[in-house]
């Protein structure tokens, strides 16, 4: 593989891992915040539908965003109330509002515009326009680091920085934070979180806001920035990759960062079999490629490298003690 | 919170929780300007208005059966099995290698050997999750959810490079030999009165009743059954009385994957002879919804799969002559799964202050 070559696999990378990456963040808080969240990809595909159909009708990215933002919010909203209100089961919640996503998104997108459920395409200030870093032309002529720059980090959309971005917040709220210890807290031992007078409720209430929050921001970057419109299904599994990424990354932010690239990066190979069958000499299968994030989880979740243990509360409705 | 009769808990909570769901459905046809009435009369005509509708309603009903008791199965083991849509597409794949492996002479030799085939495929697709979940504690759903995915991989890749006969184009297996071709409710003397014989109903809608009997012998009448359900309600009692969690877990999961298995005789055996991607087309998620409506129980799974192979239907012909898409289907599962199985709590207590007050008028 030639170093043009790779810069493209890597470029692509970045776009594919992006909606990996944010939603892996969106999990992260609520797990951490003991709620499984299997819901991820419904949410980001209501975010998808609802800012691809915004921005069509407004003509306008934000309002897009704040309707995808919004969508995903009010999924997000319904697993709390499930799962944290009435007691329901965590895993069945997410589930459940997945086939809602799937079922509503098209119903919705048709009756709005009748293309079989798919919403206009999109185009100038309805989509996240690529921004160009400053001095990407002036730096592009060093060799080597000008051309990753100007190729690789440069000429993406907003959304695809405000998630790298989400990385090192995410990282300083969890553990740098009063917020982020007591959330933590909340996902291992809410007795203790409770006896310190600080609401289980309202904490796992926030953490469930903000994955909404995070999917809404996912979808929305599916639907506006890597493609130009809502398309059926268009999530296509990546919840279920990020929610893999999760896993893989023993829920840390910072791991959840290189585990969604290396996922994104298998997504992006999979776009080019030709590059594979030149840099390997023999012809790997799409299919493996396609399902090799979910086996390496498989493998991580075996405990062969290392083990996965998720946060101890998860999954758990709180009773107080009376 | 009260406890409910149990009348109550068993009937009543899943109709409550159904009509929710068809109300808020219902609410959205309206507002996407459907007529909710006429989608009814379209869904009930469709399916249940005809012997070709009933013949359609019963042949998903036999694939709901299936994956319903696979995820009753593994849930009174207390594991949550998600995986029954890649166990049947795996399935699949055993009735497939069985039917072409042999020029079968007549369906009633081919049948057994295809079960077999669709069981063990099935079963051992669900062994890999089943032993990391019980030697390693690795979180039941979520590998069984990403065995789905690598099912799925997989079957496009053995269809695409192996299994493809010479010359095809679309990724399919061969068409199965004529000699493994299951009767469908028209070649069936008596049923043929009713039925025309261009209706996917087979003779798998048996198989799938002597299954539903099979699950309860096993689970009510058995000491694994047993075992099992002790398992299911409490690990520490189950461990005092001698119970091994390991077989426990391994058991279900394995009875559960070759139960979801056991669907492909009806879609892949019985309707498509030939493998082809996809072939579970979210009858395995489905079972989750049955499963749940059922309340774990074979009768209860039974009537179920009744009831959701009618939506299917009824909701494929809404598709068809209303405007309504065919995708309201996965909303109205959506929300029943999410009424039975995550907001049942809500619905209880709901019923809870129905039932206090009621007690308190006689008393």
């Amino acid at each position: 593989m030639d170093y043009a070559t790779l810069l493209q696999i890597l470029d692509s990378t970045l776009r594919l891992a992006t909606p990996l990456l944010l939603a892996c963040l969106a999990g992260l808080f609520s797990e951490r915040a003991g709620i499984f969240d299997i819901g991820l990809e419904g949410k980001m595909l209501i975010a998808g539908m609802a800012s691809g159909a915004a921005a069509a009708l407004s003509g306008s990215v934000w309002i897009g965003l704040m309707a995808g933002i919004g969508a995903s919010m009010m999924l997000a909203a319904i697993h709390g109330v499930a799962s944290i209100t009435f007691r329901g089961n965590q895993l069945i919640s997410g589930v459940a509002l997945n086939f809602v996503a799937s079922g509503a998104t098209v119903l919705i997108a048709q009756s709005l515009f009748g293309q079989g459920g798919r919403t206009p395409p999109l185009s100038g200030a309805a989509r996240f326009n690529p921004i160009e870093l400053p001095f990407a032309e002036a730096i592009k002529a060093v060799p080597f680091v000008g051309p990753f720059y100007a190729d690789v980090l440069s000429g993406h959309s907003a959304l695809v920085y405000a998630a790298l971005l989400a990385v090192p917040i995410t990282w300083w709220v969890l553990f740098r934070t009063r917020f982020g210890l007591r959330l933590r807290a909340v996902g291992e031992n809410p007795e203790s979180v409770d006896t310190a007078g600080v609401s289980v409720i309202r904490l796992r209430y926030t953490a469930v806001a903000i994955t909404g929050l995070l999917c809404g921001l996912a979808g929305a970057y599916m639907a506006t920035g890597l493609q130009a419109g809502f398309g059926r299904e268009m999530t296509a599994g990546r919840g279920y990759i990020a929610l893999a990424a999760l896993i893989f990354a023993k829920w840390r932010p910072w791991y959840a960062l290189w585990a969604t690239l290396l996922f994104g990066f298998l997504q992006a190979l999979a776009l080019r079999p030709d590059v594979i069958e030149r840099s390997f000499g023999l012809a790997i299968p799409v299919p493996a490629l396609d399902a090799l994030p979910y086996i390496l989880t498989v493998i991580v979740l075996a405990g062969v490298v290392g083990r996965a243990i998720p946060p101890r509360a998860g999954g758990q409705p709180y009773v107080k003690e009376r | 919170m009260d406890k409910l009769p149990r009348w109550a808990d068993v009937v009543l909570v899943p109709l409550i929780s159904l009509l929710m769901a068809a109300a808020i459905s219902a609410l959205v046809i309206l507002a996407i300007g459907g007529d909710p009435v006429e989608a009814v009369k379209v869904m009930v005509t469709g399916a249940l208005g005809s012997a070709y509708g009933w013949g359609y309603t019963l042949y998903y009903a036999t694939s709901f059966i299936f994956t319903g008791l696979a995820v009753s199965v593994a849930y009174h083991a207390g594991q949550f099995n998600i995986g029954g849509e890649g166990q049947a597409q795996i399935g699949g794949l055993g009735v497939a290698l069985v039917c072409l492996a042999l020029p079968w002479p007549h369906w009633t030799i081919a049948l057994p050997a295809a079960m077999i085939g669709a069981g063990l495929f099935g079963a051992a697709w669900a062994a890999i999750p089943a032993y990391l979940a019980a030697k390693r504690g690795s979180h039941i759903v979520i590998t069984t959810i990403m065995f789905n995915y690598i099912a799925a991989a997989l079957i496009v890749y053995l269809l695409v490079e192996v299994l493809r006969p010479a010359g095809q184009m679309d990724p399919a297996t061969a068409r199965f030999p004529a000699g493994a071709k299951l009767p469908t409710f028209g070649e069936i003397p008596g049923l043929s009165l009713f039925f025309s014989k261009n209706v996917p109903a087979n003779v798998t809608f048996f198989v799938a009743l002597a299954a539903c009997w099979g699950v309860w012998l096993l689970l009510w009448r058995t000491r694994l059954g047993y075992q099992i359900r002790a398992y299911g309600k409490s690990e520490p009692a189950a461990l005092y009385a001698g119970i091994s969690p390991t077989r426990m877990i391994v058991v279900s999961m394995l009875i559960s994957g070759g139960l979801a298995g056991m669907m492909a005789i009806n879609n892949v055996m019985g309707e498509a002879e030939r493998l082809l991607q996809n072939s579970a087309e979210g009858a395995g998620f489905i079972g989750i919804a049955v499963a749940l409506m059922g309340r774990n129980h074979p009768i209860g799974v039974f009537l179920a799969a009744l009831l959701f192979g009618f939506l299917y239907q009824g909701g494929a012909e809404m598709g068809l002559w209303t405007t309504i898409p065919i995708e309201l289907r996965l909303l109205l599962q959506g929300l029943v799964i999410l009424f039975t199985g995550a907001l049942d709590n809500m619905v209880r207590m709901m019923l809870g202050v129905f039932f206090r007050a009621k007690a308190k008028e006689a008393a």
